[in-house]
């Protein structure tokens, strides 16, 4: 995503990259950057916390104002009581290492959240709103 | 920082361990020491368009979903149509969050709150989904962000938000 944030910037548009993959994400370099000690997949906040996002949200665009790239804001939020969820993630048991890996099988198939929203893709046919780009 | 709190999670360094400890090749990440282009803002946040980019594999339901190898297709999200029609799908993260609620990953509720209390100008009414995980870089850098850069210069916002998975 950094990749992308550079490019836009390089186009005159001032961007602000909101994540928690922060090893990721710092080894490219974007314009600005603000963090979010989160869980993967709940960079802007926790499922169903309206208000907590908000606080997130609200913290985190201040990062517009940086006057030059480099910089780190910390979005002042916590996920738990404790930091124990880091303990694990990616980490094999060494009981049963290979429940480790949770690698998916790369399908090269539309993966739809249910039937129904594959029912309602194809029954339309066409999406002018899907920009497919060559390989 | 209290006593109690760990660093921040390296994902780079987690995931050499892991994939080294079955045998694969470290994965070659995208490095870049070489600072951006740094465009400073032109006015207030209060007055600013923002464009929002969120690589969590959102898509609408009726919109066709991502798939899983090195899919660098978009979605282009209308977000005066709120969250409750979108989906998520993604190979390489928890999706039960982004699945309970679609703004953890793609936070269109919370900036249209910030631009009803006016500290955001506005929210453009085009945002961009896609997938992360995508595995060439070469493929995000010569295809899918040039293609990324000139909808957001058409849609004139003034300010971009990238929320990566």
């Amino acid at each position: 995503m950094g990749l992308i944030a550079r490019q836009i910037e390089a186009a005159g548009i001032p961007t602000l990259c909101l994540g928690s993959a922060l090893s990721i994400l710092g080894s490219v370099f974007p314009p600005r950057l603000a963090f979010v000690d989160f869980p993967l997949g709940h960079t802007a906040g926790k499922p169903n916390d309206p208000e907590g996002q908000l606080r997130l949200l609200r913290q985190a665009l201040r990062g517009f104002e940086f006057a030059g790239p480099g910089r780190v804001l910390r979005v002042d939020e916590v996920w738990s009581e404790d930091d124990s969820w880091k303990d694990e993630v990616m980490r094999p048991d060494p009981e049963n290492p290979a429940a480790a890996d949770n690698r998916t099988e790369r399908h090269a198939t539309p993966q739809y959240q249910s039937e129904e929203d594959e029912r309602a893709a194809l029954e339309r046919g066409d999406c002018p709103t899907c920009v497919f780009l060559p390989a | 920082m209290p006593a109690y709190r760990k660093p921040p999670v390296d994902y780079i360094e987690r995931t050499r361990a892991l994939y080294g400890s079955m045998g694969f090749a470290a994965y070659d990440w995208r490095r870049i020491a070489e600072p951006p282009a740094f465009a400073t803002l032109k006015k207030p946040l209060s007055e600013c368009r923002l464009g929002l980019l969120g690589s969590g594999g959102v898509y609408e339901h009726g919109q066709t979903a991502f798939h899983f190898r090195d899919d660098i297709s978009f979605r282009v999200i209308d977000t005066t149509r709120g969250t409750a029609a979108l989906r998520a799908t993604h190979f390489a993260y928890d999706l039960e969050g982004a699945r309970k609620d679609p703004n953890v990953v793609f936070p269109i509720d919370p900036l249209q709150r910030l631009v009803a209390a006016g500290e955001l100008g506005e929210l453009s009414s085009r945002a961009y989904a896609f997938m992360g995980g995508i595995y060439s870089s070469r493929k995000v850098e010569e295809t899918l962000a040039p293609e990324l850069v000139a909808r957001v210069v058409k849609d004139e916002v003034d300010v971009a938000l990238l929320v990566p998975v």
